[in-house]
This record gives structure tokens, sequence and C-alpha cells, in this order.
């Protein structure tokens, strides 16, 4: 059983931490990458053959390292907890995918799409891993393409753009409001043909419980069959992580059902950092919770805000229908608090701005916990016609949803979280602190610093993926020539296995009385509570102590019934859970430290006098990587400096 | 429960349990009252809460998005792959579908090439097999040439993406009264043998495909019940798209091979 002290944690004091090689070239910004490319080491095409690479997850980031590294001849084993890479949660994204190709010729530019990236993310990102993904995100438009992903076109054949998450250019391309489902099924089939080629082998259906590390390089992995549940060891010459986020730690999230922390987690227990924990996203406009049993939350596209007037009625605890408020006693808050901006202010100040009026019992709905967005000036504005073209299948999905017809009355809305910032640590390369272990995708902290612009997680997910790891990867490899991989036999594999096994039956084994879901449900509350849209000094420490104590009770009162060795859902779900017990308990920390508010990351001790997150970048233009110490002793905390050589740090204003 | 404007509903729910592929399986039949506002995998969600609870294992079944995007969902509804309201997969179905005292019968997608797992979970893994016999256009990372040199005309391109919404969900096997996987498949090929990217593999793609599926899957007859099913509503017209092709693959890669 895990028991954590959560005494402060030990800092490795100013300056950044020896333990954190960020690998960052010299030279000039815009030529750094191309510059390294060519002084990296390669690796022959017959003796790619001798490598053997783990990718863990078959999600944007996943799938395209996967194919790109076994297209180059690197014998790939694949693995995915899902029935089919297809499905992994990256499906799910609607908007669209940046890319700095400047095809509307409105000014776009590589140095554009990096300056906003770094400004989005509020000044807490690597200038250099940005200006990457920055660079290649033009072909990731071309290789999508060339697969037969069908982005919208215009009437001459062309790639269509739309603008999105108030950037000022147009460089968001997109496939109806499926843009992340054609993206996976591009990377899916590219995936595919390589294992009919025989240069991927996929494992479906199998979960990673443990990486393995021998002499201080990661070696391995452990896999449970979710179908028959036999644990296996599988060893290689380098393991990627691509797992994505930790939305899920909230338990109510607009992430899909089985996104968990479970992969990168273990890894962080073997000595993988785990950066930013606390910048987590939360997106202003989905479906607001409407009963105890629900499971999930839905994402209302963000586009809606571009018509839809954001109100609460002046009263508190108005009962009345919204057609019944009189104009007159309607609060449209965004639009008098921010005249320039109005509705479309960005999301995190929408955000906290819903939080405010619902907190003071201004909210509305039958459990007052939403706004209303109300589209009847639209309406009138445009006609019926004009704003069904417009959003018909988002006003359908409502309705199927809630039941009420967006058309006839304001939708209601409420932030959910959505994204997660942090994640393993990783230098330029994507490697973590454990020499051999690398991570990409969501699971990674890198590019998006604090806060993430729209369109950017399926773009740097597929840089990371398609063109970047496959050459930095060949780097590290290249000096290991001749090495075999550790055999599965080896005594560090058959002590990760057992291991896993115990776990299983320890689970299985204590036989409480609530479920698995019942304690995911209830730190979620904490954590939502506590870690979500704002944080201040007393609440996170309450954090601190109640998530402890429910995770005592967890682990001593979970019921867990069935067996090990079939397909047994709580089984799994007990593992995941655990891991975000300690997950959030790291968040907590690491919200209490960072004594600034900067991008998702608010703490309401650090605001400007119109409410604004207010930086301190003397103190804090850090990332704070975490390391493990052991169950029982808490994390050290470690900072990488970020200096600022291409943009300079403003402070946001949307009045 | 529930504090939501939905109304509370009784329902009689009769659940297929089985324990693993060789087990016959049975029907458990609970009562079940639950708010109009839930969804119907909620539901499921609260039996399961109250099996545990009772001391009793939870009932098998798959979801993942619940947004109706990437087909882990599907069960039998009374009959009815992903149930009765038309173009919704099981996460998007509600329970104000249904009345106060309804019957519901939940069962697993029932067909030859999907062996049921436990429950209602089952494998359909041979529609990967599928896409792995072709489903992909061969470009390397890194081989793409600027993605605007090749216009699409827009009929095209959106006709190419009406196939590429499949979301690979199997309802359309489960409809089928001979399991065949005609819909899933020609939407595959409908998608990139629309698209100009697509035409260098079109007819070695199409044969391969349709091969394997007929190596898992039963034969079409025309039923139509899986368009019918299909929660993103593709269209009987890519089976005829995929059967055109087929024929003239058959001649076309019969041809090409005589010239090696
Ligand atoms: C509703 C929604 C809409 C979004 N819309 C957009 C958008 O419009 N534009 C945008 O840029 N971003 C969007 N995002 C964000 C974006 O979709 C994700 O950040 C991104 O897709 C993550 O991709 P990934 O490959 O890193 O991880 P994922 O797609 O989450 O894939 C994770 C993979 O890892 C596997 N896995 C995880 N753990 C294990 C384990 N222990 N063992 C084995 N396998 C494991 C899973 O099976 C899966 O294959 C959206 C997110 C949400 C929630
Ligand atoms: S064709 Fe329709 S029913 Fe068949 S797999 Fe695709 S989405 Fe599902
Ligand atoms: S759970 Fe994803 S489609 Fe239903």
């Amino acid at each position: 059983m895990t028991d954590m002290t959560t005494s402060t944690a030990a800092s490795s004091g100013r300056g950044t931490s020896p333990a954190l090689d960020g690998r960052v070239p010299d030279g000039d910004l815009a030529t750094k990458w191309e510059d390294h490319k060519f002084s990296m080491k390669l690796v022959n095409p017959n003796n790619k053959r001798r490598f053997d690479v783990i990718v863990v997850g078959t999600g944007l980031a996943g799938a395209s390292a996967a194919a790109s590294l076994g297209e180059l001849g690197y014998r790939v084993k694949a693995f995915t907890f899902h029935d089919s890479p297809r499905r992994a949660h990256s499906i799910a994204a609607q908007g669209g995918i940046n890319a700095a190709k400047n095809y509307p010729n409105d000014g776009d530019s590589v140095h554009r799409l990096f300056y906003d990236t770094v400004k989005g993310g509020d000044y807490r990102s690597r200038e250099a891993n940005v200006h990457r993904l920055a660079e290649v995100s033009v072909n990731i438009i071309d290789q999508a393409t060339a697969q037969g992903v069908p982005f919208a076109r215009d009437y001459g054949g062309l790639l269509d753009n739309r603008s999105f998450g108030g950037a000022q250019v147009s460089r968001t391309f997109y496939a109806r409001g499926q843009t992340g489902q054609q993206l996976l099924i591009g990377a899916y089939s590219a995936l595919m043909r390589q294992v009919a080629a025989g240069t991927v082998e996929l494992h479906s259906r199998s979960e990673m419980l443990d990486v393995v590390v021998k002499d201080g390089r990661a070696c391995g992995i452990v896999t449970r069959d979710l179908l028959s549940g036999e644990v296996t060891p599988h060893s290689a010459h380098a393991v990627v992580l691509a797992t994505g986020g930790y939305g899920n730690v909230y338990f109510l999230s607009t992430n899909a059902m089985m996104c968990n922390v479970t992969a990168a987690w273990r890894a962080h227990r073997k000595g993988a950092f785990f950066a930013n924990p606390c910048y987590t996203q939360i997106h202003p406009t989905c479906i607001p919770v409407s009963d105890d049993f629900q499971s999930k939350l839905t994402l209302m596209s963000e586009s809606l805000r571009n018509d839809g007037r954001i109100w609460v009625p002046d009263a508190f605890d108005d009962a009345r229908a919204a057609a019944d408020i009189p104009e007159s006693e309607r609060d449209y808050y965004l639009e008098r608090k921010y005249p320039a901006f109005g509705n479309l202010v960005p999301r995190d100040v929408a955000s906290r701005n819903a939080k405010t009026v619902c907190d003071e019992g201004r909210g509305v709905g039958p459990l007052k916990n939403g706004v209303f967005l109300d589209f009847a000036a639209a309406i009138a504005r445009d006609g019926v016609d004009a704003i069904a073209a417009k959003y018909g299948n988002l006003f359908d999905m409502y309705q199927r949803i809630t039941g009420e017809n967006p058309y006839e009355q304001p939708m209601r809305i409420y932030p959910a979280i959505h994204y997660t910032m942090g994640g393993l640590w990783v230098d330029y390369h994507l490697m973590t602190t454990v020499p051999g272990l690398y991570a990409v995708g969501e699971a990674n902290f890198s590019d998006h610093g604090a806060n993430r612009l729209g369109a950017s997680a399926l773009m740097q997910g597929l840089a990371d993926g398609y063109f970047v790891l496959p050459y930095t990867i060949g780097d590290d490899l290249a000096g290991m020539l001749g090495e075999q991989a550790v055999p599965t036999d080896d005594p560090v594999f058959t002590e990760a296995v057992a291991g896993v096994n115990d776990e299983q039956h320890r689970w299985l084994s204590i036989n409480g009385t609530k479920s698995v879901d019942h304690y995911h449900r209830e730190l979620g509350r904490i954590v939502w509570e506590y870690i979500g849209m704002e944080r201040d000094k007393a609440g996170l420490e309450k954090a601190l102590t109640e998530i402890p104590a429910l995770r005592e009770e967890f682990h001593a009162n979970v019921r867990v019934l069935g067996s090990a060795d079939t397909l047994n859902q709580s089984l799994e779900k007990a593992g995941r859970v655990a891991d975000f017990f300690e997950l959030a308990e790291l968040m907590a920390r690491d919200a209490l430290e960072r004594e600034e508010s900067c991008g998702g990351h608010f703490r309401a001790e650090h605001q400007t006098e119109d409410g604004e997150a207010q930086r301190d970048d003397d103190e804090f233009a850090h990332v704070a990587a975490w390391e493990w110490n052991g169950t029982g002793t808490a994390q050290t905390r470690h900072r990488e400096e970020l200096s600022f050589e291409n943009v300079a740090l403003s402070q946001r204003s949307y009045k | 429960m529930g504090s939501g404007h939905g109304e509370t509903i009784n329902v009689t729910l009769k659940v297929w349990r089985q324990d693993g592929p060789g087990d016959a399986g049975r029907f458990d039949v609970h009562q079940q009252a639950i708010s109009t506002d839930a969804s119907f995998l909620e539901m499921l969600d609260q039996l399961n809460e109250q099996l545990n609870d009772a001391g009793a294992e939870p009932v098998a079944f798959e979801s993942d998005c619940r947004e109706g995007i990437c087909g882990t969902c599907g069960v039998m509804i009374n009959g009815r792959a992903h149930g009765p309201q038309k173009a919704t997969a099981t996460c998007q179905l509600h329970m104000r579908e249904f009345r106060d005292g309804d019957e519901i019968v939940v069962e697993p997608f029932r067909a030859a090439g999907f062996p049921v797992v436990r429950d209602l979970a089952v494998d359909r893994s041979p529609l990967d097999r599928i896409v792995e016999a072709g489903g992909y256009i061969s470009v390397n990372t890194g081989a793409a040439s600027d993605a605007n040199l090749t216009p699409v005309p827009k009929p095209a391109a959106d006709m190419a993406f009406d196939a590429a919404a499949c979301i690979g969900c199997g309802a359309c096997v489960a409809a089928c009264p001979n399991s065949a996987a005609q819909l899933f498949t020609s939407a595959k090929i409908g998608h990139l043998g629309l698209l100009p990217q697509g035409q260098a593999e079109r007819w070695s793609r199409t044969e391969s495909m349709v091969e394997t599926m007929e190596e898992f899957f039963g034969s079409c007859t025309n039923h139509g019940e899986c368009s019918e099913a299909c929660p993103k509503e593709i269209s009987l017209d890519f089976i005829a798209f995929m059967n055109r092709d087929y024929m003239k693959a058959k001649v076309k890669n019969r041809a090409l091979a005589g010239q090696r």
C-alpha cells in the first residue's frame, strides 16, 4: 500500500537542476533543428533491423511513431489497451489541426505560429521545441493529405482553413467536425500497412503496467492481456510512451472513459520525472452535469461562442425560464466585463467567470450549475437556416443529450477539464530522464507551456510521431549498435512480472465494500474542487489531507470482484485509479509550490486588478519536474530554467 | 437518486451474461429505476454499481468516447444493433427514448465474425484484418509532396468524406442476417478509391480487401439492414461502388499480372 508523506518537497534550488539536461542544440533558433538533424548520428538501413523499439499507445502520437519507425526498418512492437488502434482518444478531436502553411496568404509563417504558441502557453515552454513544432507542422498536412485524410476543401479543390481559438490568421485545417477521427484513421492505416509488411507487431488489448529498467536504462515493459489476464515481459532497445493525458483524474472530463495516467505514472515510479502536473486545461463550453450518475462530459465546440451570447439572470436563485426573464434582468457578464473581446475571451477567462457567477448562486438549469449560451439574437439576425447550417450537428447533439431544443431555448454550458499540459519531462530528443525511455504526444509535457492553443494538440502529437522521434531516436540508438536487448528471463523482468501479478491479486483480495468507480468519483470531486479552475493555498492544503485519507480508504475498502484471468474491467480500473490518487497528490503539491498564476494554473492569490492571471517571471519562468523517491517519501522538485531569447514576455489583457 | 429535470422510469432489463467464449450464456433480469436524462450506458453503469455493492460481478460491456465517434460501444437493444434511435450509436442513446414499464433486452452483437469475449463484449478484430489487407495509401513518412499540389474536386472530396465517416463499430455486421461486412469494407474502399491519392493502388486494394473480408464474414444478399443500423448512415451506394470496382479489379489485376 502506498503511503506518501505530504511534507514540503526537497527542492533542488535555483538554476537548472543537473538532472535536467534539455539537450537543446546551440545556434540560431530558425536553423537549429535543420542543423541538428545533420549533426545527429544515423543508423544505416541494414542496421535498423537490429533494433527493437516498443511503442506504447496507438493514438495520433503512437500510431504515427510506430508506422514511421517501421518504415525506417526498426523492429517495432506496438501496444494498446484498446481492441483496435483506431479507437484511441485522439479520435474524438473535433475542431482541427494547426499548420503554418499560409495557404490563405493572410500573413502566417513558421515564426508566427511559434510566437503564438509560446505566448498562448503563457511563456512556460521551451522556445526551441516550439519552433521545431511550428516548422514541421507543414509536413503533417502534406503527409496526412497523401494518406487520404479528407480535409475540407474549397470549390477549387484546394484545402480550406479556418481561424480557431482567437488566432488572428486562418491556419486551422479541419475535416467537418471529425478532424481527430480522420487524422487517426490516416495514422492507423499507415500503421496497419506496416503490420502487413511485418515491421510492426501489433498487440491490442494489452495494457502496459510497468516499465523495466536495467542499469539505469529502459529495456522493456510488462503488459497484461486484458482478455486472458496473462502478464508478459517484452524487451527492446528503446521504449516510447504515447499514452495520452491524465484529464480523467477529475473523473468527469471530456476525455474518453479509458484515458488514464498509468503508463506515465509507472514510468515516473521507475525514474522518469513528471513535469508541471498542475497545468491542466479547462474548456468553457461543455454540457453541465445533469445527475449523480453522470459518466463523462461532452464538449460543445468553441465555435459556438462566435454567435452565442453568454448570460445569467441578475437575481440570485432565479427559477424562471430563460424566455420569461426580461432583457433588463439579464447579465451578459462577459460583454459587460470585457467590452473588447466580449464572449470571445480566451478559454480560461470564460471558464473562471462562469464559475464565479455560479458560485454566487446565479447559475441556471435544474442544478444551477450552468450559464446560458443564447442564440436568439443570432437567429433573429441571420435566420434559423443560417444558424442551422453552421451549427446544426452541434445543436442536434445537444438536444440528444439534454432533451432541450437550442433553437427555442438557450443552451446551458459549464466548463470542464479537457486537456493536460503537464506530463513526463522530456528533453529536445523527446527522451525522459530515463535513458532509452521516450514520451510523445499528450503524455509528455513539452510544447504547450501552461496553456495549449486550440488545434495544437493534434499538431504536436503528429509532429512528435512522424517528424521528430524517428530522427532523434536514431541518434541515441546509433551508440548501441551490436548490443543485444536484455533477455526477458533477466531478473529485472521476472521481478517486474511478479510485481504486476501481485498487484492484480492484491486488488482481488481486499474485498471491501465500495466500487472502484465510487472512489474515482470521490477523488474527482476533491481534485475539481481544489485543483480545478481556481486554486488557493488553503484549498490545496485541504486537498493534501483529503486525498491521502481517501487513498487509504480506497486501498483498504475497495471491492474488486471476479478473477484476474479473464476480461475484468473493475480490476483494470483499480490500478488506474490507484495511480490517479498518487498523481492527484502531486498535482496539489505542484500547484501549491507554483506561487503564481499562469495559463491553466490560476492561483487566486496571484491575479491582477482585472482578475487576470498574474505571472511571476522572476521566480517561476521554469519547468517544475518531480523526481520519485520511493513510496512513502515526497518527490523532489527540480527546475529547468526557461530562457526567452526570441519573444518578449508580456501580460495579457482582454478588456 | 438524481435531481435533474428528467423523470424516473422503471424498466425491466434482460441482460445477456456469458462468462467467456466457451460459456453457453444466459439472461439475467433486473428491475431498474432510472432517470430519463441518463444515457443508456449510464444506466448500465448504475446497474453495475448496484451489482458490485450486492457482491455480484458487474456486466462487461465496452465504451470509450461516449460521443458516438470511437466505435467502441455497441450492443443489441431489443434485437436492434445500437438500439431504436436512427443514426445513433449505443453511447448516444438516452433513456428518454424509453417508457415507464418497458422491457429492454440487451445482448452482444451477434455475428459469426465477432465471437463473444464476455457478457456484452465481442471481438471485432477481423475488421482490422480487412484494413491490414490494403485499407491504406502507401506513402512513407516524409515522401509526400505539397498538399495543394493535387486538387481534389469538391464533390469527390465530399463523397469520400461520407465514406470516411465510418467509425468501425461493426453494427452493420451485427444487423445483417448473413453477418456480412460489406458496408464497412465498402466504406473504406469508397473513401480511398474516390480520391486521386488512392488511385495507384485502387485495384489491388479492392481485390485484397474484399477477399480478406470473405474469409471472416458472410456474403451480402442486399437486405440493406446494415445501412439502417449504421450510426453514421453510410450509404448502400458504396457497396455498389465496391462491387463494380471488384469486378474491374479482377480483370485489371489479371492483365497486370500477365505483363510481369
Ligand atoms: C473532446 C476533445 C476534443 C479535442 N479536440 C481537439 C482539436 O480539435 N484539436 C486538437 O489539436 N486537439 C484536440 N483535443 C486534444 C487531442 O485530441 C489530444 O490531446 C490528442 O489526440 C492526444 O493524442 P495522443 O496520441 O497523445 O494520445 P491518445 O489519443 O489519448 O492515445 C493514447 C493511446 O495510448 C494507449 N494507452 C494508454 N495507456 C496505455 C497503457 N497503460 N497500456 C497500453 N496502451 C495504453 C491507448 O490505448 C491509446 O492508444 C481534443 C480533446 C478532447 C478531449
Ligand atoms: S459502416 Fe456504419 S455500422 Fe458499419 S462499421 Fe462503419 S459506422 Fe459501423
Ligand atoms: S463509446 Fe465511442 S462510439 Fe460509443
